[in-house]
């Protein structure tokens, strides 16, 4: 199973009673903890507060002259000092931010309620709707704003009002667009059609489905469109294009730079409230984009995090076991890869150590196949995974160690897999088949170049001499076609075609460990079926060990020589093939197989005891 | 003799005749792709049809022309003598009283950002339940498949894939259907939950007398739980019949293919079994030649 299910398995168990509803509260709370989100909301909260209440706090009337005093530096009455036609300047300034907020917000509410609706529409319905207002978006986006911008204040005359109509309607795309996106991406999510078998109509599913997914960009998009409307409209205003009789921060601007050389300070202040803003502004939806986004974050320690609870490793002295490690493990050369007492885990928000994978020893020898079974959660994607170098960053090896052909990749007292050490096995002598045909394929690139390229890094060969190889190769995984395959993109195969090009790409460069992680998870049964007769095979011929790691027993009993059981994170019984699937001593290895369908009368409880089927799901 | 042929008229909860889903291409003028073709199948009161098939065999298509989330190109899909497959959006909301569905991926079939008390809640409050009414149905829904009443107040993210599915099936019980489409709704899950879940479907049915179009890929799934099976393959149904012959001893090549290609679990057996399989794929390909050589 993938990680992500996992995870998600794995963060099963919750605190009970936990309301829903919190989800936005987190949010509001995520924003407070962010200190630029605090920053942002007090500095646009109190200028806000500035401009709301500016009839009460300005000392003056935006527009009172005192002819008698132009220019003048601030003193007890004109705070900031006055302009050249001797008003003052911070009244300007504070019935600015009034006309300067409100012809944001006026901007960014019009391109809302253009774009909104129509992306929303646009996106749900698609089809002629869609493909006509996609050419409207297409024209107002070509057009020229500025230029329409004069156009219309040479046609209406100077108000802010209608320029800033006008642009919210230019800018409106940017909001359609977004719409657009988000509806298309959950408009054929299953949770919707579950809501159209329930016969809820489009309206409903738009308001309660759709609408919640195109929140939270729309508020971050309005962050940044509110600020791109301030310097729009100030920057027409100090062209000298605004309304001269209203005083907004774009205007005092225009009115600070003629009176430069002579009273600096009346660029300053409108510079600085609207910087400020639109500081502000950005920085809000920039924190309110890294409150949405899900998951605390997980503070980086310094090493010796690994809890006392983990007996297996001692941190302190881990550093010093570190460099006097020897080589090769006394007995051990002959075993292929060797794990010993592996733990691993992933750090917490909390400090603590979340292990998935738990004192898990097993081997395998040239020429066999270790199959490990468990379910989703069971940490057997993990452990395959620390033996290939793969894990997460964030993922620790609590301890333990993992020997290939006698050498450590991961020494006693590591904490973390040897990348060095294992870039020189990894594609070259252990190997990795991946669950996913299809996603383990660049679409980019063709099934040829995505063979040939690494066997010319790895072998050193030539690309005429590992060309051939590879069509070799694709005749050896049973492909009628090598040449047409060779030549052919990912897409324009079938998924157990694609996961037999994975398996030649896997023994391309003769390999001794096969680590398959699900190999037949993905593929139909016939599929499934004719990939097990490739691999067992090709195993055989090439004498390799592999670890099958999977969930069917069939496909065990169809492989493997040995079997390990595991169950959260726990090695729970290790075994021959026989001795395992015919006489199971672990209770949890029964009733895995008790689970099984085969061999059972139809129509008869499996689990449970008729009558009672609805008992409770254990938590995982 | 009216009666009986009136109860015999009834009878069939669901029939689907001579069924067509063609989805128009997106290139101009191009031949629309056939989904579906000349689909005969019918489910009666209380009981469980299993559609089995590959992937891309239509059998997930077929589902949603039922749920009339597919195109009906030709054909009819009769659902208590009342042909539904051209309902308009209003039938289908009192359609949905009787025909529901529980799809296969827990994860993406219920919405994140809603409670589970919310989910649970949405069919009833379409037919128009109150509030108390609605929420008091929530509650012996939650019973019914084994969830914590406490489970209202909280998010899917919270619950693993097999407590999901417990929430999609109440979904699909709450307003008591006749008719539940089930599309792969244990494919996605551990073998041990599988278990759990498919107990869950029977003891459900016995309860309640609904009946299933079971949907699966896992012909050993559709044995377990249908009274009858139909194997899909390119879009068209090879083979129907009781579940017990059909899952055992079928007759159509791709059946006999797909039981001997689903493993077993004990290493001698599936030996066999897998020498069986070689041999029916030479017999078939021998066949095939000789067919080709008489013709």
């Amino acid at each position: 199973m993938s990680d992500s299910i996992d995870t998600a398995a794995v963060a099963a168990p919750v605190p009970t009673g936990q309301s829903g509803t919190v989800v936005r509260s987190t949010v509001m709370r995520r924003l407070l903890r962010n200190p630029l989100g605090i920053a942002s909301l007090v500095i646009l909260g109190s200028i806000a507060l500035l401009a709301i209440f500016a009839p009460v706090l300005a000392p003056f009337e935006e527009n009172f002259a005192n002819i008698t005093k132009t220019l003048a530096p601030a003193d007890s009455v004109n705070i900031l000092g006055t302009d050249s036609a001797g008003r003052d300047t911070w009244s300007r300034l504070l019935f600015g931010a009034q006309l300067t907020l409100l012809s944001a917000l006026l901007c960014a509410g019009v391109a809302i309620a253009i774009g909104l609706p129509a992306g929303l529409i646009a996106g749900y319905y698609a089809g002629k709707f869609e493909a006509v207002s996609n050419w409207v978006v297409s024209i107002l986006m070509s057009l020229p704003g500025l230029i329409v911008l004069l156009t219309i204040r040479a046609a209406f005359g100077p108000s802010v009002w209608i320029s800033m109509i006008a642009f919210g309607v230019l800018i409106s795309p940017s909001y359609f667009r977004l719409t657009r996106t988000a509806v298309q991406s959950v408009r054929n999510e299953l949770y919707v059609d579950a809501a159209r078998v329930s016969g809820l109509s489009d309206l409903s599913i738009i308001a309660r489905h759709i609408f919640s997914v195109v929140r939270a960009p729309i508020i971050i998009q309005t962050a940044a469109i509110a600020g791109v409307a301030i310097a729009i409209q100030s920057g027409l205003e100090f062209l000298g294009l605004g309304d001269p009789t209203k005083a907004t921060w774009g205007v005092m601007l225009s009115e600070g730079f003629k009176n430069v050389y002579m009273t600096p300070t009346l660029l300053l202040w409108p510079a600085l409230a609207m910087a400020l803003t639109i500081g502000g502004l950005v920085l809000l939806g920039n924190a309110i984009r890294d409150a949405l986004e899900d998951g605390e974050k997980i503070k980086h320690r310094k090493k010796k995090t690994v809890p006392a609870e983990s007996t297996t490793a001692d941190p302190a002295k881990a550093g010093q076991s570190r460099k006097s490690v020897a080589a090769v493990e006394v007995g051990t050369e002959h075993h292929l890869i060797k794990v010993t007492n592996l733990g691993v885990g992933y750090p917490q928000a909390d400090g603590s150590v979340k292990k998935v994978v738990d004192d898990v020893s097993f081997h395998v020898d040239r020429g066999e196949i270790l199959g490990i079974v468990g379910e989703s959660g069971s940490g057997k994607s993990q452990t395959a995974f620390s033996i290939l170098g793969l894990l997460p960053d964030n993922a620790r090896i609590v301890g333990g160690s993992i020997q290939f052909d006698g050498n450590y990749t991961v020494a006693p007292g590591d904490d973390r897999v040897s990348q060095e050490r294992l870039s020189k096995l990894r594609g070259k002598r252990i190997s990795y088949i991946p669950q996913e045909p299809m996603s383990n394929l660049d679409p980019a690139f063709t099934i040829g170049y995505q063979l040939v390229t690494p066997m010319v890094r790895v072998l050193g060969i030539s690309k005429a001499e590992a060309r051939k190889r590879a069509l070799k190769l694709l005749t050896d995984v049973g492909i009628v076609n090598p040449e047409r395959t060779f030549e052919a993109y990912p897409h324009e195969v079938s998924g157990g075609m694609a996961q037999r090009v994975l398996i030649a790409g896997a023994i391309s460069c003769e390999p001794d460990l096969v680590i398959a992680d699900e190999p037949t998870t993905a593929l139909d049964v016939t599929v499934q079926a004719d990939v097990l007769d490739l691999l067992r095979e090709l195993q055989q011929r090439l004498n390799i060990g592999v670890i099958l790691v999977t969930h069917n027993f069939g496909v065990v009993a169809d492989l493997c020589d040995r079997v390990a059981v595991m169950q959260n994170g726990r090695l729970v019984e290790e075994g021959t093939v026989r001795d395992i699937l015919r006489n199971p001593k672990e209770q949890y290895t029964q009733t895995l197989l008790g689970s099984m369908l085969e061999g059972k009368t139809p129509m008869t409880m499996l689990v449970s005891r008729p009558g009672s089927a609805a008992q409770k799901e254990p938590v995982a | 003799m009216s009666v009986s042929l009136d109860s015999s008229q009834k009878s069939p909860l669901l029939a689907v005749e001579n069924l067509v889903v063609e989805y128009p291409s997106k290139r101009f003028r191009a031949k629309p792709f056939r989904a579906l073709t000349d689909i005969n199948i019918t489910i009666g009161q209380g009981e469980t049809l299993g559609l089995v098939g590959e992937s891309g065999s239509g059998k997930t298509t077929l589902g949603r022309a039922v749920l009339g989330l597919a195109p009906v190109t030709a054909g009819k899909v009769i659902f208590e003598g009342n042909d539904i497959s051209n309902a308009s959006r209003k039938e289908r909301r009192t359609l949905s009283r009787d025909l529901q569905v529980v799809f296969q991926d827990p994860y993406t079939s219920l919405n994140p950002a809603l409670e589970i008390g919310d989910i649970l809640a949405e069919p009833l409050g379409v037919q128009g339940m109150e509030p108390t009414a609605a929420k008091k149905r929530v509650q012996e829904l939650l019973d019914q498949v084994g969830l914590p009443s406490d489970a209202i107040h909280r998010l899917p993210r919270e619950f693993s894939g097999g407590q999901r599915q417990r929430v999609a099936i109440a979904r699909a019980l709450a307003l008591s259907p006749k008719l539940i489409v089930c599309d792969e709704p244990v494919s996605a899950l551990d073998l041990s939950t599988q278990a759990r879940v498919l107990d869950l479907f029977l003891q459900i049915q016995k309860d309640t007398g609904v009946s299933y179009l079971f949907v699966s890929h896992d012909l050993d799934v559709v044995r377990h739980i249908s009274h009858r099976v139909a194997v899909m393959y390119h879009g068209e149904i090879v083979e129907q019949g009781p579940a017990e012959i059909v899952t055992r001893d079928p007759e159509h090549p791709y059946t006999q293919r797909l039981l001997l290609a689903s493993p077993v679990p004990d290493p001698d057996r599936q030996e066999q079994r897998r020498a069986d399989r070689h041999r029916l794929l030479a017999n078939q390909r021998n066949q095939i030649e000789q067919a080709g050589a008489v013709a």
